[in-house]
């Protein structure tokens, strides 16, 4: 890879400071970006490490009930501190690659790549979760704008993820097995307003909501009530791994399987 | 160039490295500890896995300067002064846990990981565990039965399959 100057702040003044060089890029746990620089396939000036900022490190659950996780939070920290307080994301982060990885990975690092068969985003637009960055909030249908692509600005840092916790909830991923990736993964959350229902891994768009089986589960919330729903094949993405027809077949099976899990 | 220092196997050390220099080069290639291996170079494999401040990572997938200042393990300190071996590289030689061996340093690593956490996982916990971790050898089979054992478990009953 090409060299960079490493910086490594300790507050997010200074990070964002920092950000402001040209060409400079924040590094979360670099789980994706590191083999980036490898293949060369970016050259950033400066690396600027999240890793060393205390404030964004952590999950806590706040007054209103909602879960908070800090920027900076590796995937085995929210699998294990989240447990209690929002299972099924943390059963989420707990599904991410592999131990090592989970150890290293951050939850602001895989939203802010939003790599379109990523877990993660799932989860955050399943949520209806709110993106907190250092200038502004916002909220996860603005966020994501298709495959590697996201509402963030130049510089811009995910310091938070803050989850409303719904009444049930449950992602299921079919697993690539050789990246670790969701070849199909879906979340479903039942809020006591609505369903949503967010899908990982499809989508040539990256993830999105699946708004026809938000309205079924709405109106009744059980597997049978996505008996006559067909996903569109032709946005899906269609490689090695799966034609674009298994993708879309996928997204239902996944999404039937999610809603049992959730009963 | 800038100076990182951390404790490798309860030394201190510290060496100039660039920006881009990897924890896995700065093992390998400054301090000459070339038994953390580097097999795939994209993080999927494993064979590079040490611990920093006690948690499995993927050194071929972590700056050096990130870990300034940790606490770095690797499989050069897992045996004895002496040179003898630690339970669970015992437990790879009694029940035949490899074969090429290049994997097993990543695999020691990633079992002493575990156990750390869960002293007795089962059969399938192991098998979990492992999946960032990859061995064209063995089938995996007596790398599983050598945590078993490892971990003080009967795995007398444990034939291949």
């Amino acid at each position: 890879m090409y060299n960079f100057e490493f910086e490594k702040p300790s507050t997010i003044a200074d990070a964002v400071a920092a950000l402001g060089a040209e060409d400079a890029q924040a590094l979360g746990g670099g789980q994706t970006l590191i083999p980036t620089l490898k293949q060369r396939l970016a050259s950033p000036s400066a690396l600027v490490s999240l890793s060393g900022i205390a404030e964004m490190i952590g999950v806590c659950v706040e007054d209103d009930g909602s879960v908070a996780i800090g920027g900076a939070t590796p995937h085995a920290v929210v699998a294990r501190e989240a447990a209690s307080s929002y299972p099924a994301l943390a059963a989420l982060a707990g599904q991410i690659g592999d131990p090592a990885v989970r150890n290293r990975g951050t939850i602001g690092g895989s939203v802010a790549n939003n790599d379109p068969a990523a877990c993660y985003p799932a989860g955050v637009l399943g949520s209806g979760a709110t993106i907190v960055t250092n200038t502004r909030e916002i909220a996860a249908d603005d966020f994501f704008e298709g495959m590697f692509s996201t509402a963030l600005e130049e510089g811009e840092i995910i310091t938070q993820v803050r989850f409303p916790v719904p009444q049930a909830a449950c992602y299921e991923k079919f697993l690539q097995p050789a990246s670790r990736f969701a070849l199909v993964g879906v979340y479903v959350a039942r809020f006591a307003d609505g369903v949503r229902v967010a899908v990982t891994g499809a989508s040539e768009d990256g993830v999105f909501r699946w708004s026809e089986a938000e309205a079924a589960l709405s109106k009744e919330f059980r597997a049978d009530a996505l008996m006559d729903l067909k996903i569109n094949p032709m946005n899906m993405i269609g490689d090695l791994h799966g034609s674009k027809e298994y993708r879309a077949h996928l997204v239902s099976v996944m999404t039937k399987r999610a809603v049992s899990a959730c009963l | 160039m800038t100076q990182v220092s951390m404790t490798v196997n309860g030394k201190s050390v510290s060496g100039d490295v660039e920006g881009r220099t990897l924890l896995s080069s700065f093992l390998r290639d400054h301090l000459s500890l070339t038994g953390t291996h580097v097999g795939c170079d994209t993080a999927q494999c494993g064979a590079c896995v040490v611990h920093v401040n006690g948690e499995a990572v993927k050194s071929c997938n972590m700056l050096a300067l990130e870990a300034d200042g940790a606490d770095v393990g690797t499989i050069e300190g897992q045996a004895a002064e002496d040179g003898t071996l630690n339970v669970i590289q015992q437990a790879f030689q009694d029940h035949h846990g490899l074969q090429c061996g290049f994997c097993t340093p990543g695999m020691v690593m990633s079992a002493a990981a575990l156990l750390k956490d869960k002293p007795r996982p089962s059969e399938a916990e192991i098998r979990k565990y492992l999946e960032g971790n990859l061995c064209r050898c063995t089938g995996y089979h007596n790398i599983v039965k050598a945590i078993m054992a490892a971990s003080g478990q009967d795995v007398s009953s444990i034939a291949a399959e």
